[in-house]
Formats: structure tokens, C-alpha cells, sequence
């Protein structure tokens, strides 16, 4: 149900599979979000690192929310360099009635947002510049931090 | 012994520490000039799971990752 894929996603790959393996699970909602990198200034590609053991917990414990409101989620991400105008991530919700799915893929991107361990670069000029303005720290973080 | 990862764009190399605490490990790290700017914003993972307490325990064989602030997708 979560996926790493080196470089960019085949979109249509995945979400053609997910719909195959879904069709018959009897939920009535199937909704994706598909992030797309964008053109910005002099950036060539993004580039990511991931912690996997740790990302597969947090997902596997949104697995479990979703599963108390009888929904399911799926996730792919990329490693490693993606060029603009291409895919890096696609999350997915599926529950039998859209409400609960609407609310969850809102729910389950922003938490990805905060907590899944994925860290993102800029790749300018072939260098990975770590993307520190638009990174947030996680929940729990600053426990190791003793003020002077 | 303890090992110590850091992850993401933190540069270092990993640690091996004989400590009993995340308590003994903050008084170390706070030590090290290089680790300033990361200590602040940075999560903490012990055997991969996120714990929110500096009094947790550690014990030989344990591993604590460092986790610096994120932005997945």
C-alpha cells in the first residue's frame, strides 16, 4: 500500500494499477492526489531522501485511522532526482462514501506534510541545495534541545 | 552501545555511544558546535519510532535516529 519509486512516478502505471487492484473492493470514493513539480526559477529537479522504517510506521498508523472509518489509503513516493513538470508523490484514499474521503485526503496530505521522513532538495546547476525554508520541523522535534 | 544516525541533510557521520538515556545523549550532542542549527528542529526516532520524551531510556543495541525538519512530496 506505499510505494518508492527511484526518480520520477509513472502516474498513469499507478494509478491505472491501484484502480485495477480497487475496482472490486466495493468502495464507492477513489480519490488521488497526484503533486506535480513545478517550474520555479533556476531549479532544474527536486531530489529526496527518505527514512524508510520510519515512514513506514507513520504509515502504517494512518492505515489503521483510516481502517476505524472503514477507508483505506495508498501512498508512492519518489527517491532521488525528479525533474520539473513531473510526478514525486501521489496519495490515494478509498472508503465507501466520499465524505469520509474527501475529509481523509485533506487529513492524510497535510499530515504527510508535517511527518513523514522525506527531505527535499533543489537541484540547481546539478547540486542538491537542502529545501530548508519550505521544510517543517516534525512533531516531537527539538526533545534533544538544552537552552544554555 | 548506542548508535546514533543522522538523517537527511544533517552532515555526519553516525555515532556509537555508551549511554543510557536520550537525556545523557542531549548533553553530548549539545557539545557539538556542528549540530546548532539541528538540535532545535529535529525529531527523534529510537529503534524507528518517533518518541516525545527525553527521559526514554536507552539500552546496548538501541538505535536513535535524528530527524530534521521535513517536506515530503
Amino acid at each position: 500500500m506505499m510505494e518508492i519509486h527511484e526518480g520520477a512516478l509513472d502516474v498513469k502505471e499507478i494509478l491505472g494499477r491501484w484502480l485495477d487492484e480497487e475496482m472490486n473492493s466495493n468502495y464507492g470514493a477513489f480519490i488521488p492526489f497526484i503533486g506535480i513539480i513545478r517550474e520555479e526559477g533556476e531549479i532544474e529537479a527536486l531530489s529526496f531522501d527518505i527514512y524508510e522504517p520510519t515512514l513506514r510506521k507513520w504509515f502504517d498508523d494512518w492505515q489503521e485511522r483510516a481502517r476505524a472509518e472503514g477507508a483505506r489509503v495508498r501512498m508512492a513516493h519518489s527517491l532521488g532526482d525528479v525533474p520539473i513538470h513531473s510526478s514525486s508523490y501521489i496519495s490515494a484514499v478509498l472508503s465507501p462514501r466520499r465524505k469520509v474521503a474527501l475529509r481523509l485526503i485533506n487529513e492524510f496530505v497535510e499530515d504527510f506534510k508535517a511527518n513523514a521522513p522525506i527531505w527535499k532538495y533543489d537541484v540547481i546547476e546539478g547540486k542538491r541545495i537542502y529545501a530548508a525554508q519550505r521544510s517543517i520541523a516534525m512533531d516531537g522535534a527539538g526533545i534533544l534541545f538544552i537552552e544554555d | 552501545m548506542v548508535r546514533v544516525e543522522f538523517l537527511g541533510p544533517i552532515d555526519k557521520e553516525a555515532m556509537e555511544l555508551e549511554i543510557g538515556s536520550l537525556n545523557e545523549l542531549a548533553r553530548i550532542l549539545s557539545e557539538d558546535s556542528t549540530l546548532a542549527q539541528w538540535l532545535k528542529n529535529s525529531a527523534v526516532a529510537v529503534n524507528d519510532t518517533i518518541v516525545r520524551d527525553r527521559e526514554t531510556p536507552l539500552k546496548d543495541g538501541d538505535r536513535v535516529s535524528i530527524l530534521p525538519p521535513v517536506c515530503g512530496g
